[in-house]
């Protein structure tokens, strides 16, 4: 793409864009970090070992492990299903992948409440069993899956339509099995946007705060995500506590995904999304 | 290259359709529909006029009318802003465009709750530019509706600009040189040559961010606080109510924020039918 000749308009247009997201974007960071760092290292060093928040991570990590692996065989199976399958109503199913994106985490927490909590549907067949769901980790299981399930499907679908049938139908004629063809020539196509699908799932689901706050209430040392651990820390007011806690959790959130854009960006950018979209229209 | 003829999705039924789908439509049926139903059906409980009643009243109408025109404010800054920002990101090239590039999609990774922080620090009394807005311009940040509006701008960045950019990169350029040589301004170009293709993807995107904005919770419950009558949002009306058992007024906003997402998706799923793309 040529560039534009810039005129007195363009440098103007190109200030102001700088500007604005100097400010949105650049001035909060360096705000938060600064913050963190107003009574020196020793401090921030101090609250990032401290064992809440090392607890209160490892929970976060443990959950959100288990939701990209779910989400991975899911929502993969979902968008295979979406672009190699023709049934009534696909817009309709289409459509419902997206309604997470779109309900608030309180809702979401709020629904699975009315599920699971003391007056839930569910409650009595569960607690019967023993199975404790509301203000316990499988609460905040199901609602880290809830608010993350568009990702892995979203960035699949592109994937799978812009698949090579015809490799496929030559390795099935030459005679290999439909587990060959899936490993040695479908899954090799698809690693990218796997990649890229699990690294967004991935940064959902360690910032999930709205959802698992409702659901999951937040005790220290049992449902107590790093999300919570920092509000809590607010609350308290034990700012410094919180704002390292802040930087980690961004920071790791920020290295996940800009690492998976280096990787997305050196791999292959013929296909762009539009154009998968209309070969499965 | 020869082209083979080749079926392109799987046809008729048979075992291993099913055995594909059944799974599919399960996830999506338990995890999305099953709580919609419960939802729907426990706002409903009271009858119609008692869900009107929860919302009408002066604490909810008040969450759900701030909700409303805060994240309408966004949306009309965030199409502009990121129609701009789409703009000279494709068509200038200039020293740090790689940083701006780069820090686009910053704001889809960072939780939310960690930018209600960032924003407090910020604007709040004991940071630079909060004490700086605030004695000099007399503008509060922090605890204002103005906050909510920065907090879902900056949650929302991405969308718009990320909707555009592949538009513009890919748009055709000859009607443009042509209408430059017959004499027209950038101005006029730009406005009845470019523009036009744009509005599709600009809309869209404004749309999505709008019903983000609606139930964004994170960073508007560290950055407004929690204030009724005043700075509290519909989704943090929603947490007080679940909090206090006010089962009847958490259903009946949590119908309406649903609603809204619902009336979202029905017109951005016509917009992309529109534009000849089925999925």
């Amino acid at each position: 793409m040529n560039t534009e000749r810039k005129g007195l308009g363009g440098w103007a247009l190109i200030l102001a864009v700088v500007v604005y997201m100097g400010f949105l974007i650049l001035a909060p960071l360096l705000a938060l970090v600064r913050g963190a760092f107003s009574e020196g290292v020793w401090p921030v060093l101090q609250s990032l070992t401290s064992e809440m928040l090392l607890d209160s991570f490892w929970l976060s990590v443990r959950i959100a492990f288990l939701v990209v692996l779910i989400q991975t065989g899911l929502g993969t199976l979902i968008a295979w299903v979406l672009v190699r399958q023709d049934f009534k109503g696909k817009f309709l199913i289409n459509g419902l992948v997206d309604i997470p994106f779109m309900i608030s985490p309180v809702v979401v927490g709020y629904m699975l409440l009315l599920l699971f909590g003391r007056n839930g549907l569910l409650f009595p067949f569960l607690d019967s069993r023993g199975i404790q769901v509301a203000f316990a980790v499988p609460g905040m299981l199901i609602a880290t899956l809830f608010v993350s399930l568009p990702f892995m499907i979203r960035e699949m679908i592109p994937g799978i339509a812009n698949l090579d049938r015809q490799q496929e139908l030559a390795a099935a004629t030459l005679g290999a099995n439909q587990w060959t063809v899936f490993w040695r020539i479908i899954f090799p196509q698809l690693r990218l946007a796997l990649l890229y699908g699990i690294t967004l799932t991935l940064a959902r689901a360690l910032g999930e705060f709205g959802a698992v706050l409702v659901v999951g209430g937040g005790v220290q040392g049992r449902t107590e995500t790093t999300t919570l651990y920092i509000f809590r820390c607010l609350e308290e007011r034990q700012y410094i506590e919180a704002y390292s806690a802040a930087i980690l959790l961004g920071l790791f959130s920020v290295l996940v995904v800009s690492l998976t854009d280096r990787l997305k960006s050196k791999g292959d950018k013929t296909h762009t999304r539009e154009v998968a979209l209309e070969k499965i229209a | 290259m020869p082209e083979i003829s080749v079926p392109t999705r799987a046809r008729g039924g048979g075992w291993r359709v099913w055995a594909l789908r059944l799974p599919a439509f399960l996830y999506l049926s338990i995890m999305i529909l099953l709580p919609l139903v419960i939802i729907l059906q426990d706002g409903f409980r009271e009858g119609i006029a008692e869900l009107v009643h929860q919302i009408t009243l002066p604490l909810a109408r008040h969450a759900i009318l701030l909700t409303l025109w805060t994240s309408a404010l966004m949306t009309l800054i965030n199409a502009m802003m990121g129609l701009a920002t789409a703009y000279v990101l494709v068509r200038y090239s200039f020293p740090g465009k790689k940083i701006l590039n780069a820090i686009i999609d910053l704001p889809l990774a960072i939780p939310t709750l960690v930018t209600g922080v960032m924003l407090v620090l910020l604007y709040g009394p004991q940071g630079s530019l909060g004490a700086f807005l605030s004695e000099k311009m007399g503008l509060q940040v922090i605890f204002s509706p103005t906050g909510i509006v920065v907090a879902l701008l900056f949650i929302s960045f991405p969308m718009v600009v990320r909707n555009i950019q592949p538009v513009l990169e890919d748009l055709d350029r000859s009607q443009e040189h042509a209408a430059a040589t017959m004499g027209a301004t950038t101005w006029q170009t730009f406005w009845k040559i470019i523009f036009p293709s744009l509005v599709l993807p600009m809309l869209s995107g404004s749309l999505l961010s709008f019903s983000r904005a609606v139930g964004e919770f994170g960073s508007v419950v560290i950055v407004a606080g929690n204030i009724p009558m005043e700075t509290q949002t519909a989704a943090v009306y929603t947490l007080g109510a679940v909090e206090s058992e006010n089962r009847l007024g958490a259903s009946a906003v949590s119908i309406v924020l649903i609603s809204i997402a619902f009336l979202v998706l029905v017109v951005t799923t016509a917009l992309r039918r529109n534009r000849g793309v089925n999925l």
